[in-house]
This record gives C-alpha cells, sequence and structure tokens, in this order.
C-alpha cells in the first residue's frame, strides 16, 4: 500500500512538470499580450509598451521566462496578478471555497439521484422505466452547458421568479466569511433567511453542474450493476435466503460500486471544466470566473499558476480515488 | 415420506429463438439422510432443475411442476419471502466454481455470520464462535485468523470448504452440491468428497450430488438418476445401476469408465446432446444410440420401477447387455 503511494506520487511529478509547460505556453500562444489589453481601446504608444513589456519582464527570450517561473514555483512563489497585484495563490484560496462548495453540491446531487436511478434501471432491467432513465441519461449528457444553464435560468429565475439569477447570496446579507462556504457560514451568522437565500442561489448551478455527471454516473451504474447481477456470488447470496433489497444492495452494489467510483473521480475533472461555464452563466464568484476572466486579461501569472492549482487538485482528488479503490477493493488492497 | 418430492418439473427458457425446455417432466425425490446423485452430460438440465427448486433461476424461465414439496411444504405455492426462510437454511446449495461463488468485497466471516444472523438470529459473539465451530468442522486450519480473510487469499479447495461451512450454517435438511469439485484439483476433489459424504453422515442429512463423473456416484451415491437432454432417463439404486443399467445411454456412460482416468469430462459418447433447435422427435437419445429401432423416432414410453424407470422403448434387459451396449457405444 505504502509503495502504492510512493509509486503514485513520484509519477505526479513529470505530470506536474507537463502541466507548467502547458499553462506556461497556452497564454502566451493567445493573440494579445496583457500589456495591450490593459491599454485597451486607447492604444498606447511604441515607447511606452516595450517599458512596460520590459517591467514585466515579457521582452525576455521565452525559455528565460520559462526558468525563472518554474525557480520561482519551486521556492513557492506563484507570482503576482498583473491585474489586482495580488498574490496568485492568495486569490486562489480566497476564490475557491466558493468552486468547492458549488462542485460538492453538484457532486452530492449528482450521486444520490444518480447511483439509485443506475440500480434501479439496472434491476427492472428492459422495462419501461429503465429506458425512460436511460433516455434521460443520454438527453442530460448530450446537453450543451451553457445552452441548459441559460434555459433553466430563463424558466425559473425569469418566468416563475422561483430562483435568484445570480451570485452566492442575496447582498441583503453579510456576515464574516469564516468557512468560505456560503452555506455553512450563513447558518454560522444566525440571520434569518441567510441560509435560505445561499441555498436557492446554490440551486440551478448544482443542477447545471450536476448534469453531465449525474448521466455518467446513473450510465456507469446500471451497466456495472447489470455485469454484477450475473456473477455466480449473486447467486450465492439469493441461495442464503437474503431479500432482494440486500441481494441487491449490498451484495451487487458494494462490487458495482468499484467503476462507479472510479467515474465519479474521474467526474471531478469534468466537474471543474464545468464550473468554468456555470460560473460564467450565474456569475458565481469562483475560481471557473476567475480563469475565463483572467485568460481574457492575459494575466498570464494568475493563467499559468491558475491552470497550475487546478490541475493539481484533479490529480489529487485522482489519487484519493485510487485510494479509496483500495478500500472497497480488497483484491486491490492486498496486492 | 420423502424429504423432497418433485413431480413433473419443467422448466422453459423464454430466448430469442423462442421457448427452450431445459427440464421436461423430471420428477426428483430424495429422503431424508439420503445420498441421490444425478448424473448427466453438460446441458442435461442438472444445475437448472435444482436451481428451479432453490427459486434461483432468472425471470426468463417459466417453472411449472406438479408438485415441488419439501418436507411436506409446497415450495411451488410458497410466496418468495417464505421460501426465502427455507433457502440457505433448510435447503442449501454449493456450487461448482467456489471462488467466484463467494462474494469478492466481504470476508469469510462475514458472509457465513450472515446466514447465522438472517437465519438463526445469532448476535455477534454467538456468530464469530459458531463461525469458527463452523470452519473447523470443514477442516479449515487456524479457523480465527481465516475469518477476516477474503476469498481471493484462500485457495479453491478452501474456498469451496467455506461454501460448505457456510451451506451448513443453518443446519439444512438437505444439501445440494452442484458439481462440487469440477473446478479443484484432482487431489483436492478427493478431499471434498470424503468431507461431503462424512458430514452427510455425521449430519443425517441429505445430499444430492450433481456430476458428470460415474467414478464420484459409484463411490459416494445410494441413489443415481440419470438425465439427458433435461429428462429423466434412468433411476435405481447405485449397485444396481452399475449392475444392469437399463437405458442405453446410462449404458455407454459406464461403458466408458475406465476412460475416466483421461480427462475428467464425461467420456465420449458419438454425437452431443440435442440443444435448443434439433430436438428430435420421439426418445432425444435416438440419434446417439445403438439399440435405435424406427418406433424410436415416434414416441417413448417410461419403463416401470423394475427396469430402472427407463425412458426407452427398449430397454436393456438385466444381464449380459452391459456389455453389448459398451461394444456398441464404443
Ligand atoms: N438462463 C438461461 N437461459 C437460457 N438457457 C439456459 C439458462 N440456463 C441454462 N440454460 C440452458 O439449459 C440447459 C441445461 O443447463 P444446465 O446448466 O442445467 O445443464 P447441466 O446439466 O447443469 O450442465 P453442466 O454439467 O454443464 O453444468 C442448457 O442447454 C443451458 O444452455
Ligand atoms: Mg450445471
Amino acid at each position: 500500500m505504502l509503495y502504492f503511494l510512493f509509486k503514485r506520487i513520484t509519477l505526479l511529478i513529470p505530470t506536474f512538470i507537463g502541466i507548467t509547460i502547458v499553462a506556461f505556453s497556452f497564454v502566451r500562444i493567445l493573440p494579445g499580450d496583457p500589456v495591450l489589453l490593459m491599454a485597451g481601446e486607447r492604444g498606447i504608444s511604441d515607447e511606452r509598451y516595450a517599458r512596460l513589456l520590459a517591467e514585466f519582464g515579457y521582452d525576455r527570450p521565452i525559455w528565460e521566462q520559462y526558468l525563472e517561473y518554474l525557480n520561482d514555483l519551486v521556492h513557492g512563489d506563484f507570482g503576482i496578478s498583473l491585474v489586482t497585484k495580488q498574490p496568485v495563490l492568495d486569490e486562489f484560496f480566497s476564490l475557491f471555497p466558493a468552486t468547492v462548495e458549488l462542485s460538492i453540491c453538484a457532486l452530492i446531487l449528482a450521486t444520490v439521484i444518480g447511483i439509485p436511478a443506475g440500480i434501479v434501471a439496472a434491476t427492472k432491467r428492459g422495462s419501461f422505466l429503465d429506458q425512460t432513465i436511460m433516455g434521460t441519461a443520454l438527453v442530460g449528457y448530450s446537453m450543451p452547458i451553457f445552452w441548459w444553464g441559460l434555459l433553466l435560468i430563463i424558466v425559473f429565475s425569469g418566468i416563475l421568479g422561483w430562483t435568484p439569477v445570480s451570485g452566492r447570496i442575496s447582498l441583503l446579507y453579510y456576515f464574516p466569511n469564516t468557512t468560505g462556504f456560503m452555506l455553512i457560514d450563513s447558518l454560522l451568522s444566525g440571520q434569518k433567511g441567510a441560509f435560505q437565500s445561499a441555498l436557492s442561489h446554490l440551486i440551478l448551478p448544482s443542477i447545471v453542474l450536476a448534469t453531465i455527471p449525474l448521466a455518467v454516473i446513473a450510465r456507469q451504474t446500471r451497466s456495472a450493476m447489470l455485469e454484477v447481477l450475473g456473477e455466480d456470488y449473486v447467486r450465492t447470496a439469493r441461495a442464503k435466503g437474503l431479500s432482494d433489497a440486500r441481494v441487491v444492495g449490498l451484495h451487487a452494489l458494494r462490487n458495482a460500486m468499484i467503476p462507479v467510483i472510479t467515474v465519479i473521480g474521474l467526474s471531478v475533472g469534468t466537474l471543474l471544466a464545468g464550473a468554468i461555464l456555470t460560473e460564467t452563466i450565474f456569475s458565481w464568484p469562483g475560481i471557473g470566473k476567475w480563469m475565463i476572466e483572467s485568460i481574457q486579461r492575459r494575466d498570464y501569472p494568475v493563467v499559468q499558476s491558475g491552470l497550475l492549482l487546478i490541475a493539481a487538485i484533479v490529480m489529487i482528488v485522482n489519487l484519493l480515488v485510487d485510494l479509496t479503490y483500495g478500500l472497497i477493493n480488497p483484491r486491490i488492497r492486498h496486492q | 415420506m420423502a424429504l423432497l418430492n418433485i413431480q413433473n418439473l419443467s422448466v422453459d427458457f423464454k430466448t430469442a429463438g423462442g421457448l427452450f425446455r431445459a427440464v421436461d417432466s423430471v420428477d426428483i425425490a430424495c429422503e431424508r439422510g439420503e445420498i441421490l446423485s444425478i448424473v448427466g452430460e453438460s446441458g442435461s438440465g442438472k444445475s437448472v432443475s435444482m436451481l428451479a427448486l432453490m427459486g434461483l433461476l432468472p425471470w426468463t424461465a417459466q417453472i411449472t411442476a406438479d408438485k415441488m414439496e419439501f418436507d411436506g411444504k409446497d415450495l411451488g405455492r410458497m410466496s418468495r419471502r417464505e421460501r426465502r426462510k427455507i433457502i440457505g437454511k433448510d435447503i442449501s446449495m454449493i456450487f461448482q466454481e467456489p471462488i467466484s461463488s463467494l462474494n469478492p468485497c466481504f470476508t469469510v466471516g462475514f458472509q457465513i455470520g450472515e446466514v447465522l444472523k438472517l437465519h438463526l438470529g445469532m448476535d455477534r459473539a454467538t456468530r464469530r464462535k459458531r463461525s469458527i465451530e463452523l470452519l473447523d468442522l470443514v477442516g479449515i486450519p487456524a479457523p480465527e485468523t481465516r475469518l477476516s480473510a477474503f476469498p481471493h487469499q484462500l485457495s479453491g479447495g478452501m474456498n469451496q470448504r467455506v461454501m460448505i461451512a457456510m451451506a451448513l450454517a443453518g443446519d439444512p435438511k438437505l444439501l445440494i452440491a452442484d458439481e462440487p469439485t469440477t473446478a479443484l484439483d484432482v487431489t483436492i476433489q478427493a478431499q471434498i468428497l470424503e468431507l461431503l459424504v462424512s458430514l452427510q453422515r455425521e449430519k443425517q442429512m441429505a445430499l444430492i450430488l450433481i456430476t458428470h463423473d460415474m467414478g464420484v456416484v459409484a463411490e459416494t451415491a445410494e441413489r443415481v438418476q440419470v438425465q439427458y437432454a433435461g429428462q429423466r432417463v434412468e433411476e435405481q439404486p447405485v449397485l444396481d445401476l452399475f449392475e444392469a443399467p437399463h437405458h442405453p445411454y446410462t449404458s455407454a456412460l459406464l461403458a466408458a469408465l475406465p476412460e475416466r482416468a483421461v480427462g475428467r469430462k464425461l467420456p465420449s459418447i458419438p454425437g452431443v446432446v440435442p440443444g435448443q433447435f434439433d430436438r428430435p422427435t420421439g426418445c432425444l437419445f435416438a440419434p446417439r444410440c445403438s439399440f435405435v429401432k424406427p418406433d424410436c423416432h415416434k414416441g417413448v414410453k417410461r419403463q416401470p420401477a423394475e427396469l430402472g424407470h427407463a425412458l426407452c422403448n427398449h430397454p436393456i434387459a438385466s444381464s449380459g447387455s452391459k456389455t453389448s451396449a459398451a461394444g456398441g457405444a464404443a
């Protein structure tokens, strides 16, 4: 187990280096540069342009810039935003909880609905219910997120007026940012209606973000269940006289969860990608929206370090998933 | 009164090509404390008939029976819930593939304990004690430490012992062993069989032993039922059957017995068991039978008990015929 962990962690290092290269070159390949974009419509004189560029160090050869960036990273320096002049790391951690809150809610939604839906579809294989669930999942899977988000806003915020359009909480409430998670902070504040407000802001973005993972989880659960239900040990469990609920919900599900957990873990990456769009649609102040805005401004340090941090988180989550995998699958644990 | 009395059991599977009759009007009876062996080639419906009794067939199976009586209770008319109180307790079953028959995600102790809790309502400490006793009973060394083992950490033979321990947990009146040794090494096979027979004696339970292997039948069974293509073609006490088989199929099986050492599967009789689309009319064995007569293709009749209940128009009469049948089949 320790060896397994060690191997996985050493594998992370080359991956990280790869990501720094990609993140570093990505923003530089985009046309335009931060100085031009800051100057905006007004334009800028050639001389001033050259001076500013030199000030940021962007006139030096690319590889030199890259090596310096790497050197900074090794010393724990993720750079400073060109726009806000704040350390990238600080900005990241102040915005990250918002994204985590949204992603966790979406993931819970996707899991809590997706797994039972998959189980039901598998146990009632070929029935009308199965076809309905799988049909819906297919639609969800192919749904363009942007369009789907706008549709929900139009219906629930616009026509029905049930939910707010954007942000994390109504401006009526103000309380200290203790945990960074609005649901918890609003509860802690003890202000009447704060929690409801936070929740109502969270509902639509969570649904939008959960849609694709939900569909994936439901489909994966169904196919894993179908496979497992035909196994000998399921027949043995039945032969013991166990109830259907126990046979399906314990003996089969435990085995079927192995591939499903993997899919849930992998969907963390998808989730962060989806968060970028979702946060933009709902003006959710998280790292997704932050990345988009920084790319638009060519805020090189933010984009390159932000991408790196996001990638690091995805990889850590995947590692955790692999460890859980060992927990529920004894065959891996004992290797 | 017989412990198990199944009359006229048929099982049809719904398949893409229409209904397929896997078990065809079979009678199975088993007395308390008796060892009944069911033999027949692959595909002769041995497993399916037992799974029908256990209620373990998938929904594609249509089961009909005049009677499916166990211990005075009609299983066929019971609700699933009532039946589950008997399955795993009074009737239990072990299977061919011990390793895949145990759940890879749970420990041996958990899987045995489950039966003890469900059927006997034992508490945790009693379950543990009883599980250790059971593992000890089936000859597993160091049972305390084995309780926390996962199936993949044990050998095939050990897994089968665990399956047997689990099957014995509810003190069954009937144990069904479906080819319990086929997947095991030859040396282990003998040990497991010996274990089953000694447990059967000790516990005075009935044992239905399904096998391909006439050698196993000779060593263990008291009564033998021969199945072919879903039908019961002969049934006799074991000595009589070996002495004087009445159905040409039985006779052919016995004739090829010495070849058993070569392969583990049943000795070869020319031809194959008819499948869904090549079922002959009349006697199902006719295409492979060396005694076939024209009327065999029209219909087939059941012989009386003196002739082993043989499902055959021209059963082999008692003495001397064995060699001729064997010659014909070789
Ligand atoms: N679920 C099923 N659906 C359709 N056909 C089935 C199903 N289960 C079994 N059968 C068919 O029923 C027939 C009898 O199968 P069964 O497993 O009872 O044979 P068997 O005598 O136990 O053979 P073996 O010695 O190989 O175990 C076979 O032809 C098999 O293909
Ligand atoms: Mg079988």
